[in-house]
């Protein structure tokens, strides 16, 4: 039951991670180490199938599988947000760029013309 | 800072008689309009020295089209959006010695001039840094009851989170004086830019009005509308950061 109410507070703060935070070196740091723990949990749990089921009856879920799915699916969802804000920031990125070169070249056609004006050849 | 020679002047020579205002800078974002540029541009260069557009990588000749047409074009290496256009043209505009006010105009021919003109010298009469164009304080301008529902949703939430009191939202006809020019970085590169102008602008605390503008819903404008459907990626893209 309680492990219902785990999730949809996993999900609801995933969705306020996806408008509010910025990306920073902080975030970046847990995402590293929650990669590092999941994959250290993948260890312990192929070895010794028999701790999943019990750790999903403990949290209230009837089989190992199950939990896996459920936390497979949370992880995949952060990964999507993770993923979309990176976009956005590298599009930002990227306009930047574009401008920054769409407006250097204005100016130097715009000091061209204003040299050719003051001695014609 | 008015009246000084301006440091290029599209190399035309139209309109002996009249005077035209030279610190004013006209910002155009083009994408692909190549049939109605032109006029556009003639329409305003009768009236002011400087029109700028901002070519978002047009693939149907409009930027070469404006540019035979008198306007200095700035080009975008490919295509961003209308957002970053317009950043991109205020960004140019506000560089110009002589700039005092800055005109956003949108290249479909939607706007009247004599509206831009007129918001130019209420700007200049009021001494108001911003004019902000309303299709909705007369009743001019007649959009479908649908799309005056959408519209009014959108001022509602601008308003909601600008903390200015506007009666039209995603209205591309706007004065800006240059010292308000200067708060404007927009980071939207696509639509949702019109409410995010609004917000950088009200930032600023300057004084602004509102104009009473007419948009011609022409069957060329009305085909390249903004879908209703959008109205919800502008929702989503001003909500995520």
């Amino acid at each position: 039951m309680w492990f219902q109410i785990l999730l949809v507070l996993v999900l609801v703060g995933t969705a306020v991670y996806l408008v509010r935070s910025t990306p920073n070196a902080k975030h970046l740091a847990i995402r590293r180490l929650v990669v590092f723990l999941g994959l250290a949990a993948g260890v312990v749990v192929v070895l010794a199938p028999g701790l999943l089921t019990r750790m999903a009856n403990a949290v209230g879920i009837g089989r190992g599988a199950d939990l896996l799915f459920y936390v497979a699916i949370v992880a995949g969802l952060v990964y999507v947000v993770n993923e979309y804000k990176r976009s956005v920031q590298l599009s930002r990125a990227n306009t930047q760029l574009a401008r920054e070169l769409a407006l250097a070249e204005a100016r130097l056609q715009d000091r061209i013309a204003e040299l050719e004006r003051k001695e014609p050849s | 800072m008015a009246g000084m020679p301006s440091a290029h002047s599209s190399g035309d020579s139209r309109a002996p008689g009249t005077e035209r205002d030279g610190g004013t800078w006209v910002v155009i974002p083009l994408f692909n309009e190549s049939s109605v540029i032109a006029g556009v541009i003639e329409g305003l260069l009768e009236v002011v020295e400087h029109v700028v557009c901002v070519d978002d990588g047009s693939t149907d000749g409009s930027a070469e089209i404006a540019e035979a047409a008198g306007a200095r074009v700035v080009r975008h290496p490919y295509n961003l959006g209308q957002g970053a256009a317009l950043q991109t043209g205020i960004g140019y505009a506000r560089e110009q010695p002589g700039a005092e006010f800055i005109v956003t105009f949108d290249a479909d021919g939607q706007h009247r001039v004599v509206d831009a003109l007129a918001m130019v010298a209420l700007a200049r009469e009021e001494d108001a840094a911003i004019v902000f164009g309303s299709r909705f304080l007369d009743d001019r301008t007649r959009p479908g009851l649908l799309k005056k529902a959408v519209l009014k949703t959108a001022v509602w939430v601008t308003n909601l989170t600008t903390g200015l009191t506007l009666t039209d939202a995603h209205n591309g006809l706007r004065v800006i004086r240059i010292d308000a020019a200067r708060a404007v970085n927009l980071k939207q590169d696509r639509m949702a830019h019109a409410t995010e102008i609004v917000l950088q602008l009200g930032r600023t605390g300057l004084p602004y009005r509102e104009f009473p503008v007419e948009v011609l819903y022409t069957e060329y404008s009305r085909a390249k509308g903004q879908s209703l459907l959008n109205s919800i990626n502008i929702l989503v893209d001003l909500v995520i950061n």
